[in-house]
């Protein structure tokens, strides 16, 4: 039994109002929002885990996106199967750089935003309009990112209307910009970025441009020490979420161990990957 | 000066339940009935759009009876209300108890302290992993709340339906002889009796057989194949339609009369194997 028993619902739930329940979640039970009661802590920076690099890509046939698979702390490694990369909804999925505990909050807090729109309007939101929700809560994350606890997806989605997969970047302000082709957050992301830039083509297959991630989170890997590379002796893969025309998929661990091994057995003798 | 006239509050009280209960007859009625594998939803509706029948949460389904705006109104906070309580606690802890609880309060708040009490009735049904486990719970305009075993008619000429249904539903019945059933009740009897096609009517079920949401409408060549006598549909495929965007409702069937037991049809998925609200613990190892 909790306190919402007995006593009804409680007038902000009978207004009409509109179909955002981040709006709704504000007026009614504010301390819910992501990281709205880490404000009552002592100023100054605050340690805590730290996701690194999300890679996204488009394809002939959609969108893919993948992030490794480790949370630092300082020089720490938090977590060594930390999921970065999430399903937003049946057509989008986000990948998260920044600080993990509120980063995730705001996943879940998105992922309820969209379906609970769907559920009361009874239509999709557009793939911008998905875009600019997602912004609008990062904007909300400000006060935090100013104290070191910042937080930078990537949303990635397939566009209903014009039938291509779309990738979006923000800043910590809330700022949503859309990126052609492919792009890269978090502190592997420059070195990347650099490896996309080289195997990037138009029209990928959708194995292909699987590779083509993996190949790129093991140059972030290699380069900067809070990256994740594959890490065979765990049997733990960078996680990645293809979106199509048919939905949001999650690569097979069999699949992605195969993959994994053969970008690793290609790289020994060559470390840079030279073709 | 004048006085104001006393009323006792007997007279008042059976006012206002005449006032809404005329109101909640006017409309049609609607009925929602337990069947083999799920909850089945049937309404007298000719719009597309404007809904009686609607998705609160994963596993729980709402429909209204009476004035559109005042259920509609209790649908959006129902879906607030489920939508919050999974967000703070998990998935799993949105109840159909809960929410019959919260709006038996707020119906009961209404019909003594508004000016008006609100003309309608709604259910709100939650789907359980086999038909014990279902739970239909009845709510009218004064806020008493029953839980019904198996079935509920509200709205419109619900005393005769709810008769028929007594004697002629059993748990057994497959979806397609609840839904022809309930058609058949809906249309009325005597001389007031009219044949409802598939246009007239709002379809939805709770399918026990899903992952995680488990509400979809039914409609096009589908309900058409479950409503035909000579069809051998007789249930709802377990995978969503093929069209890419919203997978809200169900159209496509198989000529065949193929449907749930079919291997390649079914995703397989084990129903209590639903995704929790903390996004780390989602993806199924």
């Amino acid at each position: 039994m909790t306190a919402d028993h007995g006593r009804g619902l409680p007038p902000e739930f009978l207004v009409p109002r509109g179909s955002s329940f981040t709006e709704f979640l504000r007026l009614r039970a504010p301390e819910l929002l992501p990281g709205n009661s880490l404000g009552a802590a002592a100023g100054g920076p605050v340690e805590a885990p730290h996701g690194t690099t999300i890679v996204a890509l488009t394809f002939g046939g959609g969108v893919l996106i993948a992030g490794d698979r480790r949370a630092t702390m300082g020089t720490f490694i938090a977590s060594r199967d930390i999921e970065k990369v999430f399903a937003a909804d049946d057509y989008s999925a986000v990948g998260i750089a920044g600080t993990a505990g509120t980063a995730v909050e705001i996943v879940k807090l998105f992922q309820v935003e969209l379906e609970h729109y769907e559920k009361i309007e009874g239509t999709l939101l557009s793939l911008e309009g998905k875009a600019n929700r997602l912004g609008a809560m990062i904007r909300g994350n400000l006060p935090n990112a100013m104290r070191g606890l910042s937080v930078l997806p990537v949303f990635a989605g397939y566009d209903l209307d014009q039938q291509v997969g779309r990738i979006f970047s923000y800043d910590v302000t809330g700022g949503c910009y859309e990126e052609q082709r492919h792009h890269s957050v978090g502190s592997g992301s420059l070195f990347a970025r650099g490896a996309l830039k080289k195997l990037w083509r138009p029209d990928l297959t959708e194995q292909r441009a699987l590779r083509v991630a993996i190949e790129a989170l093991y140059d972030a890997a290699d380069d900067d020490s809070a990256t994740g590379g594959p890490d065979l002796s765990r049997s733990i893969w960078p996680t990645c979420a293809v979106v199509t025309v048919d939905g949001v998929h999650f690569v097979d661990d069999t699949d992605l161990e195969a993959l994994a091994t053969e970008v690793v057995q290609a790289r020994r003798g060559n470390p840079g990957g030279a073709p | 000066m004048t006085m104001p006239m006393y009323v006792s509050p007997e007279q008042l009280m059976k006012d206002r339940a005449d006032f809404a209960r005329k109101g909640i007859a006017r409309g049609r009625s609607v009925i929602v009935a337990s069947y083999a594998t799920g909850i089945a939803f049937v309404a007298e509706n000719p719009s597309r759009t404007l809904h009686k029948i609607s998705e609160l949460y994963d596993r729980i389904g709402f429909a209204g009876a009476g004035k559109y705006n005042e259920f509609e109104n209790l649908r959006v906070a129902g879906i607030r209300y489920a939508d919050m309580r999974g967000y703070s606690y998990d998935r799993s802890d949105v109840t159909a108890r809960g929410l019959a609880n919260a709006y038996t309060q707020t119906l009961g708040a209404i019909f003594t302290q508004e000016s008006k009490p609100y003309e309608v009735e709604i259910a709100v049904a939650q789907v359980g992993n086999d038909q014990d486990g279902d739970q239909i719970y009845r709510l009218t305009y004064d806020g008493s709340v029953t839980e019904e075993r198996g079935f509920v008619v509200m709205g419109g000429a619900s005393e005769p339906v709810a008769t028929a249904l007594r004697e002629r539903w059993t748990p057994a019945l497959p979806l397609a002889e609840v839904l022809r059933l309930a058609v058949e009740l809906l249309g009325g009897e005597g001389e007031e009796r009219r044949e409802l096609a598939a246009g007239d009517l709002e379809v939805a079920v709770l399918d026990r057989r899903r992952p995680r949401r488990s509400f979809r409408r039914v409609g096009g060549p589908l309900l058409d194949a479950l409503l035909d006598q000579e069809s051998a549909t007789d249930d709802v495929p377990t995978r969503d339609d093929s069209r890419p965007g919203l997978h809200d409702t169900l159209t496509e069937h198989d000529p065949n009369g193929r449907t749930a037991d079919d291997t390649t049809a079914g995703s397989g998925a084990d129903p209590s194997g639903d995704p929790s609200t903390n996004p780390q613990t989602q993806r199924e190892e």
